[in-house]
C-alpha cells in the first residue's frame, strides 16, 4: 500500500507536465492532476500488478475528456493569439505550438502529448485511448501533419473559409 | 537482409523517430531518408516539434508541486465511496481490441491472452445456446460444483454469486483451456441473458482487465497469479463492465482469504 502510494506520488510531476500541454492553463491542469490523485487513490483496491503510470494516465485523459465534454455545452470564451507581440525566439516558437495544439482534435492532441512529452510507446497509448494500435498512429500522423502546418504559417484549410 | 527494397510507409517514419521501429528496420530507414528529401524533411520537422514541445513544457517537472497536491493531502482529505470513481477507474483498465499488433517492449504474450478469450467466447457461443443441456451439474448443486471443479483445475474456484447483477447460477461444467482444464460457469438474467465465467490456469502476465468484442459476444479478460478469467456476454459493455466488476470483487476477495 506504502509502495502504491509512493508510485503515485512519483508521478505528480509528470502528469502535471502532461495536463499543462493538455489544458494549456496552469490552474485547470492542476485541477486535473488533483481529480487524477483523488481518484486513483480511492480506487488503490482496484489496482492490481499493471504499470500504475498508464494507469495514471488513463484516469487523467478520460477526466479531461469529460470536463471538454461539460464545457462544450457553455458558450466559453476564447482568447485569440496576440499575432501582434513581436516577441522573438523561444516566446514566439512556444505561441505557436500553443496555438498548434488548441487547434487540434482531442484525441490527436493527447495521442501527440503522450508519446512525444511523456514518452510513453505506442502500445501504452492504445491502451490508454481503448483503440487499436492502428488509430494511435493515425492520430500520430494527423497531429504532426497539423501541428507542422500552424507552426509552419499555413493556416488550416478551415480557417480560410470566411 | 529481408525486406531491403521495400519502400518506407510513413507508419515506418514515425516510428523510427519515436524509437518504436524494429531495429533491423533502422537502417534501411536512414539509407532512405538519404534518397528521399522531402521524408527527410519531415523527419526533421517532426524532431524539431519534440524539441519544441519539450521547451515549452518540459520544465514543468522541475517546479515545486503546489501544496495541494501532495499526496497527505489528498489521503487527508473527507473521503466518500462513490461508485462512479470506481467504475471510472476500471473504465481505466478497459483497452479495447488492442491486441495483435506487436511492437518490442510488450510484457504480455497477446497470442496467449488471444488464445484464452477465444476459447472463452468460443464455449460461450456453443453452450449459451443450449436449452436442455447447458450445463454438466445444475447450479443447485453449488457445492458438488465447487469441490468437483477445483479438483480438476487445480486451484480454488467458486461459482461467483452474481444476484447483484439480476442474474442466476445455471450451472458449470469442464472444459479443456488452451493451458489445462477450464471451469466453465453460466447465469441467467431475467430476460434470457446468459453470461459464461470461463476460468483457467493461463500463460499470461498479470493482467489487467479487457474488453474484446466479437460479432455479437463480447469478452472481459483478466489474469492474476497465473490464472485468467473471461466473462463473456452479449457485446453490451456497460452491461459486461458492471458483471465484470461484481465477479473481480468476488475473485479479489477470495485471493486475500486464501492468503
Amino acid at each position: 500500500m506504502v509502495d502504491f502510494r509512493q508510485s503515485v506520488e512519483a508521478m505528480i510531476p509528470a502528469l502535471r507536465r502532461y495536463a499543462r500541454a493538455l489544458t494549456r492553463d496552469v490552474d485547470i491542469a492542476d485541477d486535473l492532476v488533483q481529480d487524477t490523485l483523488v481518484r486513483a487513490l480511492r480506487s488503490e483496491r482496484l489496482f492490481h500488478g499493471g504499470d500504475i503510470r498508464s494507469w495514471l494516465y488513463t484516469i487523467l485523459t478520460n477526466l479531461n475528456r469529460n470536463r471538454r465534454r461539460s464545457m462544450a455545452r457553455r458558450p466559453t470564451l476564447m482568447q485569440l493569439p496576440d499575432d501582434a507581440a513581436d516577441a522573438g525566439g523561444t516566446e514566439a516558437e512556444g505561441r505557436d505550438i500553443e496555438r498548434a495544439l488548441a487547434s487540434l482534435i482531442e484525441d490527436q492532441r493527447s495521442v501527440l502529448l503522450l508519446v512525444v512529452l511523456e514518452g510513453l510507446s505506442y502500445r501504452e497509448v492504445a491502451e490508454i485511448q481503448g483503440v487499436p494500435i492502428g488509430t494511435v498512429m493515425s492520430r500520430l500522423a494527423r497531429a504532426r501533419a497539423h501541428v507542422k502546418s500552424v507552426i509552419e504559417g499555413e493556416r488550416p484549410a478551415l480557417r480560410r473559409v470566411k | 537482409m529481408r525486406e531491403l527494397n521495400l519502400p518506407v510507409t510513413e507508419d515506418e517514419l514515425h516510428a523510427y523517430v519515436d524509437g518504436e521501429l524494429p531495429d533491423d528496420r533502422c537502417a534501411n530507414v536512414e539509407a532512405w531518408l538519404k534518397s528521399h528529401p522531402d521524408d527527410a524533411a519531415r523527419v526533421a520537422a517532426w524532431r524539431a516539434m519534440a524539441e519544441t514541445l519539450q521547451r515549452r513544457y518540459g520544465g514543468v517537472v522541475d517546479e515545486a508541486v503546489p501544496k495541494r497536491l501532495e499526496i497527505e493531502k489528498i489521503i487527508g482529505r473527507p473521503q466518500r465511496w462513490i461508485w462512479g470513481a470506481v467504475a471510472a477507474a476500471l473504465m481505466a483498465f478497459i483497452a479495447g481490441g488492442a491486441i495483435g499488433w506487436t511492437m518490442h517492449g510488450v510484457a504480455v504474450s497477446p497470442s496467449a491472452f488471444a488464445n484464452f478469450t477465444d476459447d472463452a467466447l468460443d464455449a460461450h457461443r456453443l453452450y449459451v445456446v443450449e436449452v436442455r443441456h447447458p450445463v454438466e451439474v445444475a447450479g443447485s448443486e453449488r457445492d458438488h460444483l465447487q469441490q468437483w471443479l477445483s479438483k480438476r483445475v487445480g486451484y480454488a474456484v467458486s461459482p461467483p454469486q452474481l444476484d447483484k447483477a439480476g442474474l442466476k447460477l445455471v450451472g458449470g461444467r469442464l472444459l479443456p483451456g488452451p493451458d489445462g482444464p477450464a471451469a466453465f460457469f453460466m447465469y441467467e438474467g431475467p430476460t434470457g441473458e446468459r453470461f459464461t465465467v470461463y476460468s483457467s490456469r493461463a500463460k499470461t502476465a498479470d493482467m489487467q482487465m479487457r474488453y474484446v468484442a466479437k460479432r455479437n459476444d463480447a469478452s472481459m479478460f483478466w489474469s492474476d497469479a497465473g490464472i485468467g478469467y473471461a466473462l463473456c456476454g452479449p457485446a453490451d459493455r456497460d452491461r459486461l463492465q458492471q458483471v465484470a466488476s461484481l465477479l473481480y470483487d468476488q475473485v479479489e476477495k477470495a485471493d486475500v482469504k486464501a492468503k
